[in-house]
């Protein structure tokens, strides 16, 4: 959910741009996962619960950032290209959802799920959230599908953090920052989105992963069982 | 409810994924529709996991199974209809945002017609005597109310067998009454129950046979309450089962108390607690107790420099606080604080901060400046008295409840604080950690500590309070948050 | 405190329309007004949302309170529009260095913060009205959103004002460690980082629990569920779309017919 904090601290950020592909495209997974993920592939119900609970808490997070950094949040409004720095922290659930649960359409399940609930937060940016959420769970959900869901080691997860952030970068390249300086302003922003986005969201969802596991909390997970036995 | 629900495990034996050691071995038991059993042993024995086991909520990809388990002759997976279950944290079994609205989610996951949903929920409620509407928030439930709810959601189902996993272990004693009375009055006559509860006094009145599991593998003893108690009740009390009738001796302050430590005046948080004047001085140790709601968690959060008052004040006096003595303890700085005033959070998880038990350990003497070897004679001090030893590398995660509870109380004494707030040490703990504790406790006040224990535990009180402070509710505001949880 | 409860007056005549109708009004709405970069359609349309603000039982107190970083956002177009217009047309009102303020930056700004209100309000008051288990029941009923997802969904929500709490308690542990950070802000983002992954693995714990209660309730049972909410989505429902994006449509005709329309693709 990539922004809602951004968003709350400044402009950029939401964004869509064919939304309504999105849209049909995230129902059509949706519906099918339903008939054709059995084989392993099925989502058990550990893996929606904890899929939406990883939202939420990021969702909590997220508010949390809010409060603690209230104070330096005029700078980022006031000055908006600051932000793309930090732009990968919002990028993180898609990334870890879809490291943590390893099935076919996690990244974008997380980044829904954290979007409707920012919007039923009182987002100030409500249904933009969520079609923006939409979009990049799309990107990490690529990157993870590219593996064809068997690989979910750093360089996936690198790929799937630059690939949200690609989303990310587009949607605002075209959408918010449409009348600003190509050169000065759209380019460098763009670029900065997925710097951050590959290394706050990818490499950082990658050792957030390892860390949790190393917690046992994902024991009921593949993530988790990769430690030596204990 | 549905009848029958007879109980057979040959052999049985589970080990989860990823775990050398099997969670539970070899068990052969046998239990008859409409028998109430009480399923002990010793923590780690795997009660938890058979109970899992019966419910059909072990997955065969979670882990690998030795012999056989049937309910009615079938696997528990393939009959789940026949059981309810029951667990120990009501916030995580609750689903919905509304108590009818989770009620009902059981009885829609079944496919029960829309038109018999909402009597049946009606009917469930009634049973387990709920005071409210069904429309009500399931978060402005108290503890009691909540695990209340989940029984009725259970029995909502009409289970031939109701397995219950510790319901009380997380509330007060008024909420646990109100569980434990809940079960015995929504009970038919053919309803097997299998019910696992360390506080085996209150659990009696429900049950008509004992069965021990051996911490090892297999039944260490089965039988009727006062057969078992009689043969076994020694070994079990050893093995931290809280066996009925008997009591720990009183360790009592040897010594006057010395400086006085904290001064509370009028010191209050509205509307989560009221004005309170106390003192608190070196070498005693004071308990706070109050119903929920009266404010004891946040009074332990204002002594422990934590929270700002909300009216009141609070002095730290000298021997506590040096030349910081003018200044009121949430003002200082947090390495300060931590040398001075040692908190105990109701969740030892709370408290972690590094990776390893050795780490967590270490990380409060070095934040405290201490040179290198110092803290690792520290450390290995605590590690010791506290029989954390085995685990220095471990992650602190990873820990059982008892040993998360010994490192929390160890990395607050790792700083050598003069005062020590607590908040609900002994909740959830076996008898055995149960006694470390009040030795622990003791010794600390003998040797100079002041000690503050906020609790409902009154087996605790009586075993090592010199002194005692009773809050009283504050004015309630009706659906009012109070951040005082069980 | 967090919370998710809805903040409107429930019995309010569009404020009790099927949640998948509203949300779907606002969606289509907020789309089509994507569309334009310039100021008048946006106008138009802020217009008619702050008129059927009553119908939706919002006060604008709340709908302020809820929307006051949106003007923090108008703020931030501004300063970013005059440091990096893409086009200085118009009459230069301001210069000074490399800052050249221009009436056609002005206009763009202009059209800019008007659409972030236009598009971002329907939102806010649709969510402003909406209770989540309603919400998960329509997507379920009427949108054919798969239930174990929804529900799923719904159950990790009821755990938010908890997480909320649980932020707050691990925060004051830290302290009670000796942990903080002062005015240091690495410090500050490290202390972040680790409340942050502590409230993670409570919410997974947790998670993991919550998985295995409703599977013992049934949760994966497989056989067909039934819904013991019904939510219907009628006539008035539709009209609630179709009434939005007749409206949004109007606002972009006025000023396709004004001769002010800029589109945001081309």
């Amino acid at each position: 959910m990539p922004a809602q904090g951004v968003r709350s601290t400044s402009s950029r950020a939401a964004v869509r741009s064919q939304p309504d592909a999105a849209c049909v495209f995230s129902w059509f997974v949706f519906e099918n996962w339903e008939q054709t993920m059995d084989n392993g592939n099925r989502w058990r119900t550990i893996d929606i619960v904890v899929a939406s609970v990883i939202a939420v808490a990021f969702g909590v997070i997220f508010w949390a950032w809010n409060l603690v950094w209230s104070a330096t949040e005029p700078a980022f409004a006031f000055f908006p290209p600051a932000q793309a720095l930090i732009y990968g922290i919002w990028l993180v659930p898609a990334v870890l959802g879809g490291l943590v649960i390893r099935k076919p359409g996690a990244s974008l399940y997380c980044e829904l799920v954290a979007a409707i609930l920012s919007a039923l937060l009182g987002s100030q940016w409500a249904s933009i959230t969520i079609v923006q959420g939409l979009l990049q769970g799309v990107g990490a959900e690529l990157a993870f599908a590219a593996f064809r869901y068997r690989s979910f080691r750093l360089p996936t997860a690198v790929l799937a953090g630059a690939l949200t952030g690609l989303s990310a970068a587009i949607f605002d390249f075209v959408y918010w920052n449409k009348a600003y300086d190509l050169g000065s302003y759209r380019l460098p922003y763009a670029l900065l989105t997925i710097v951050s986005a590959t290394i706050v969201a990818g490499v950082g969802g990658w050792a957030l992963t390892r860390s949790l596991a190393n917690t046992g909390v994902l024991d009921r997970f593949p993530a988790g069982r990769e430690r030596a036995a204990i | 409810m549905g009848t029958l629900s007879g109980v057979i495990l040959r052999g049985f034996g589970w080990r989860h994924a990823g775990r050398k050691r099997w969670a539970v071995r070899s068990v052969d038991l046998r239990i008859e529709s409409g028998e109430r059993v009480l399923l002990l042993g010793p923590s780690g024995a795997g009660k938890s996991t058979l109970l899992a086991a019966l419910a059909g909520l072990l997955p065969e990809d979670s882990g690998e199974q030795e012999g056989t388990v049937e309910i009615d002759g079938l696997d528990p997976r393939k009959g789940r209809e026949r059981v309810g279950i029951v667990f120990q944290d009501p916030e995580s079994q609750l689903v919905m945002a509304r108590c009818g609205d989770d009620v009902a989610f059981g009885l829609e996951n079944r496919g029960v017609p829309a038109e018999e949903i909402w009597p049946r929920v009606d009917d469930a409620l009634r049973r387990v005597g709920f005071p409210y509407h069904r429309d009500r928030p399931t978060a402005a439930l108290s503890g009691g109310e909540q695990q209340r709810l989940a029984l009725a959601g259970a029995l909502a189902l009409r289970p031939g067998l109701l397995l219950l996993d510790e319901p009380t272990a997380n509330l007060d004693p008024a909420g646990a009454t109100l569980v434990r009375s809940a079960v015995a009055g929504a009970l038919d006559a053919d309803t097997t129950l299998i019910l696992v509860e360390h506080r085996v006094a209150e659990a009696l009145p429900l049950v008509d046979r004992v069965v021990v599991l051996e911490a090892g593998g297999g039944v260490r003893a089965d039988g009727s309450p006062e057969a078992v108690f009689r043969d076994h009740g020694d070994a079990l009390a050893a093995d931290g089962v809280w066996v009925p009738g008997r009591t720990v001796p009183p360790r009592r302050a040897t010594t006057a108390p010395g400086d006085l430590l904290l001064t509370a005046d009028r010191l209050g948080l509205p509307p989560r607690l009221a004005p309170t004047d106390l003192a608190v001085r070196a070498g005693e140790a004071l308990a706070v107790l109050g119903p929920n709601g009266a404010g004891k968690s946040t009074l332990a959060l204002l002594l422990g420099g934590l929270l700002p008052p909300g009216g009141g004040t609070l002095t730290a006096s000298a021997p506590l606080a040096g030349r910081d003595a003018r200044t009121p303890p949430h003002r200082w700085r947090a390495p300060a604080l931590a040398a001075r005033i040692g908190s105990v959070f109701q969740d030892p998880e709370h408290q972690f901060v590094t990776g390893t038990v050795f780490d967590e350990l270490a990380l409060g003497p070095r934040r405290t400046g201490r040179p290198e070897p110092e803290v690792r004679a520290v450390v290995d001090d605590l590690l010791a008295r506290l029989r954390l030893g085995a685990l220095a590398g471990a992650n602190p995660y990873t820990l059982s409840g008892g040993e998360a509870r010994r490192l929390s109380v160890a990395t607050a004494l790792a700083t050598a604080p003069r005062l020590l707030i607590c908040d609900e040490p002994t909740f959830g703990q076996d008898r055995r950690t149960w006694l470390e504790l009040v030795d622990l406790f003791a010794d600390l006040r003998d040797a100079g500590h002041g000690i503050v224990t906020v609790t409902h535990d009154a087996e605790f009180v009586a075993a090592l309070a010199d002194r005692q402070l009773t809050l009283a509710r504050p004015a309630p505001a009706p659906g009012t948050p109070d951040g005082d949880r069980p | 405190m967090i919370s998710i409860e809805p903040v409107a007056a429930p019995g309010a005549p569009l404020a009790r329309r099927n949640p998948v109708a509203k949300l779907a009004a606002a969606l289509l709405f907020s789309f089509i007004l994507v569309a334009t970069l310039d100021p008048v359609a946006p106008a138009i349309a802020i217009a008619v949302e702050l008129a059927l603000l009553p119908l939706f039982g919002v006060r604008y107190r709340v709908l302020a309170r809820r929307a006051w970083p949106l003007l923090v956002s108008a703020a931030g177009i501004l300063v970013t529009l005059v440091l990096f217009a893409a086009e200085r047309s118009g009459r230069v009102l301001l210069e000074a260095g490399p800052v050249v303020v221009t009436s056609g930056v002005l206009l763009t700004a202009l059209g800019l913060v008007l659409r972030t209100f236009a598009v971002a309000l329907p939102g806010v008051i649709v969510f402003a009205t909406t209770d989540a288990t309603d919400l998960a029941d329509a997507l379920i009923q009427n949108a054919k959103a798969p239930a174990r997802f929804a529900i799923g969904a719904l159950a990790a929500f009821r755990l938010v004002p908890l997480l909320g709490q649980e932020w707050q308690a691990i925060s004051m542990a830290r302290r009670a460690r000796g942990v903080d950070a002062g005015r240091n802000p690495i410090a500050k983002l490290r202390l972040f980082v680790s409340t942050a992954f502590v409230l993670l693995v409570g919410a997974i714990r947790r998670g993991t629990r919550l998985a295995v209660a409703m599977d013992a309730r049934g949760f994966d049972a497989g056989t067909p569920r039934t819904v013991a909410r019904r939510q219907r989505f009628t006539t008035a429902d539709a009209l609630l779309v179709a009434g939005a994006v007749a409206l949004a449509a109007a606002a972009l005709t006025a000023s396709i017919l004004l001769g002010t329309y800029r589109p945001l693709l081309g």
